[in-house]
Parts: structure tokens; C-alpha cells; sequence
């Protein structure tokens, strides 16, 4: 008998493990948004120094990695494992950045969920007692997002309404064995949600049905209320998803009324930055978390919240061939982090 | 007068394309590959050319009007070749248009570098 786990997907960590530092990066666009002030490093060139905008993206994670490490008055050769993820190909942004630092690595894919995905992942290592400091990385990049799942910049097509924007960013959270900061008490692990939705540019829709189900799975495997967390933030299903994802708790008379926040519309200002349905990508979450959330835990402006990384598992040839768009949720209960 | 003819038919021809690209779910390549189509089977018909003649430019500059062109091209090559003018004349009657693209394509591709859009 699994001693953790908790109810059908949940599982319980006895010895929270702590994100004792965390770090971000950002783009142009993101640090003109409400949480600029949030961000360790902005850049205006969202080339980063580089030629291609994969290696923009991998330039990114570099970069955030190193101020982790400096964060935590540590070497990155300190780390003794780093999950991380992005949407590219063969997720070369993760591997690209950390070839030759001797780091052992183990890249993700879990579209924008990775960044839960990777925290969960995180925290059961530590937990588990494999490891001390494990990291937990994303990075998206709006325009190597553009040319992975739609077209290129060059080709100038234009964006539908209900599209959502790509962040340019990358977010790194520190998971260790013992510190201070924010602990990862308990987690619920998504299973794939498919409701038939076709639209590649409404990809909230396909994931707020997931995102309820995990919500609904984490609440009953552990015997808890929405009203237990300050806070039930979303990863990124914007303005259209986070509607659909109330709607749907209305219709079963659960009240997620004033806790649920959605980091794909607190990233940007929906109203002047002409972005459509708000923020997307691995690096959404991962910018808002590392940039926001755990700044205000650790503020002790919340107590606790419910990190719920969402992800839409479509690739571009299953969108050529018309097929619906599978969602996917993992939750992360974080608690404290004053003091 | 013919400007403005001009200027209406093709300003709604492409209105017709933006209110697809935000009402419906059609992708851009697709309703670029539908004006394309489109032209072909008014070409075909004979009805392209009236309304070109009354409109102008803003009857041959749109993707319509390259359609057309493809019909035409085919019916006057099969009228000089018979048979093989169905795989000819397409191309053939197109050919400058197709060529500049790529070429502007090309010049462009020289000047500028595509940016991140902010």
C-alpha cells in the first residue's frame, strides 16, 4: 500500500518539502504587464542575445537557472536534478540549456501543465528522499510557440479572436528537503480530459472540463473545500476557459466564486495589451508562480493556495488531422511561507 | 469612378475574408485556397470575366482573379493543344504572378527579419 497516496490521485507529503527560492524571466510584453514589478529579469529584446527564437527560449531558461542559483546563494552545479519542460520540439529549450552543466536532467512535456507538472514531480523526489534541491523549470516563447503550433511570424497570418498569446517567459522554483518558504503539502495528479474540442485557438475550452475534474479529484481524495485555499489558480485557460470552468462548477453547486484566479489573465491586461483570451504557454504559469504567487505566500498575503498547471496535450499534426484537443490538469497544494 | 469600383469590390472581397477569419473557424490557408477555388469555377463558367471587366483591379488583384486566370489559362491552352493544355495552361498564365511572389518573397526575406509582435 502506497503510504502517501491519498483517495483515487492525490497523495499527501508528510515532510513538506520547501521552495526555498524561485526565480523568472521575462519578456517585453509580460514586463509591461500588472505583474512587471513581479519579474527578476525582463528583457526588452526578446531575442535574448540570440539568432533564432529557440535559442531565445533556451538563452531564457539559462538565464533563470542562474539567478535561482544566486537566489539561493547556491552553484547550479548544486542542484541535484532539474525537471524542466517547454513546448518545442523535442523540448530543446530544457535540454539545449543544460547541455554541459553536468546537472542531471529529466525534460517534460506536459504542454502548459509542465510547470505543475514539474513541482509535483519535484516534490515527490524530495519527499520521497531521492534528492535534496531539485528545480523545477518551464520556459514558452511567443514566437517559437507561433511557428511550433501555428506559422511563423514571417507569414503575417492573423490571430482569432479567441487565440490566446504565447508568454515569453521562463520560471524556476527550488524545491528542497528542509529551508524556508512555501511547502508543498499535498498533490493531485490530472488524467487526460477530452471533450471534443476542436479548436486549436480555443484551447481554454478544452481545458477548463480537465482542470474541473482535478479540482473536483483533489478536493474529495483529500476531504477538503475550495474555502480551504486562499486561492485556486489555474494555469492558463483565460478569460474564456476560466468562464467555462465557473459555469461548470456552478452547474454542480460548487462555489468557486471570488478564489478562482487564472494566470493567463493575470499575466496581461486583457483591455490594453490587445492579447484575446489572455496568456498561455508552460511559461505563463511558470512566470506568474515564480513571479507572483509565491511572492505573496511568502508575503503571507495567502496562507495557502492551489497551484493547477493546465495543459492542452494537442500537437500540431493531431490539429492538421482534426482531431479534438485532450486537456490535462496536475494541482499543487502550497502553504505558508512567512517567517 | 473605376477607382472607386475598384476600391469597393475589392475592399469587400477581402471584408468577406476578414469576417470568415473571425466568425468562422477557418484557418487563413484554407480561406485563401477557397478564394482561389472560387475564381477557378467563375472562370470556368464565364462569369468572372463580366465582373471583372466592371471592377477592375479589384476583380484581378485578389486571389479570385488568380483563380480566374488559372481557368483561363487552361481553356486557351487546350484550345492551341487539345489534351495536354488541361496540365499547361495553369501554370502558364500564372506564371508571372507566381514568379514575382517568390521573387518579393525572396527580396523581402533579405531586407527584413520577422519580430516578435508586442
Amino acid at each position: 500500500m502506497a503510504q502517501y497516496r491519498q483517495g483515487r490521485q492525490s497523495f499527501v507529503l508528510p515532510q513538506p518539502p520547501v521552495i526555498t527560492a524561485w526565480a523568472s524571466t521575462a519578456g517585453k510584453k509580460e514586463s509591461e504587464g500588472p505583474l512587471a514589478h513581479c519579474f527578476d529579469i525582463t528583457g526588452q529584446d526578446t531575442w535574448f542575445g540570440q539568432r533564432t527564437w529557440e535559442q531565445a527560449e533556451k538563452q531564457m531558461q539559462r538565464m533563470t537557472l542562474g539567478k535561482l542559483a544566486e537566489k539561493a546563494n547556491l552553484r547550479i552545479t548544486d542542484f541535484d536534478l532539474v525537471f524542466s519542460g517547454d513546448l518545442l520540439n523535442q523540448c530543446i529549450g530544457s535540454s539545449f540549456s543544460l547541455r554541459n552543466t553536468g546537472i542531471p536532467h529529466l525534460g517534460l512535456y506536459g504542454a502548459c501543465s509542465t510547470m505543475a507538472e514539474a513541482l509535483l514531480l519535484a516534490s515527490m523526489t524530495v519527499g520521497g528522499g531521492f534528492a535534496d534541491r531539485v528545480v523545477a523549470m518551464t520556459s514558452s516563447h511567443f514566437a517559437s510557440s507561433e511557428r511550433q503550433y501555428r506559422f511563423p511570424l514571417g507569414y503575417g497570418g492573423q490571430r482569432t479572436p479567441t487565440a490566446q498569446w504565447t508568454v515569453t517567459g521562463s520560471g524556476a522554483a527550488l524545491v528542497s528537503r528542509e529551508g524556508t518558504g512555501p511547502k508543498i503539502t499535498a498533490c493531485t495528479i490530472g488524467s487526460v480530459t477530452d471533450l471534443g474540442i476542436k479548436d486549436a485557438n480555443n484551447m481554454g475550452a478544452a481545458m477548463a472540463p480537465a482542470a474541473y475534474a482535478t479540482i473536483c479529484a483533489h478536493l474529495s481524495d483529500l476531504g477538503k473545500q475550495p474555502e480551504d485555499y486562499d486561492r485556486i489558480i489555474t494555469g492558463d485557460l483565460g478569460q474564456i476557459g476560466k468562464e467555462m470552468l465557473l459555469e461548470l462548477a456552478r452547474r454542480d453547486g460548487l462555489s468557486l466564486g471570488g478564489r478562482l484566479e487564472d494566470c493567463g489573465t493575470l499575466i496581461f491586461d486583457r483591455e490594453n495589451q490587445d492579447v484575446h483570451a489572455g496568456g498561455s504557454g508552460c511559461g505563463c504559469s511558470a512566470v506568474t508562480l515564480c513571479g507572483y504567487l509565491l511572492n505573496r505566500l511568502k508575503a503571507g498575503k495567502w496562507k495557502s493556495i492551489l497551484f493547477c498547471g493546465t495543459g492542452a496535450l494537442l500537437s500540431p499534426t493531431s490539429t492538421q488531422q482534426g482531431l479534438p484537443i485532450p486537456g490535462v490538469c496536475h494541482a499543487v497544494a502550497i502553504e505558508g511561507g512567512k517567517g | 469612378m473605376e477607382y472607386a469600383k475598384a476600391f469597393l469590390i475589392g475592399g469587400g472581397l477581402c471584408l468577406i475574408g476578414q469576417i470568415l477569419i473571425d466568425k468562422t473557424k477557418l484557418t487563413p490557408a484554407r480561406i485563401l485556397v477557397s478564394y482561389v477555388v472560387i475564381g477557378v469555377i467563375l472562370g470556368g463558367v464565364g462569369v468572372y470575366k463580366p465582373f471583372a471587366e466592371f471592377a477592375g483591379a479589384g476583380a484581378s488583384v485578389p486571389l479570385t482573379g488568380f483563380g480566374n486566370l488559372l481557368a483561363k489559362g487552361v481553356r486557351e491552352a487546350v484550345d492551341e493543344q487539345g489534351f495536354l493544355g488541361i496540365f499547361l495552361g495553369g501554370l502558364k498564365a500564372t506564371a508571372g504572378g507566381i514568379s514575382a511572389a517568390i521573387f518579393a518573397g525572396l527580396l523581402a526575406s533579405l531586407f527584413f527579419k520577422p519580430r516578435d509582435k508586442s
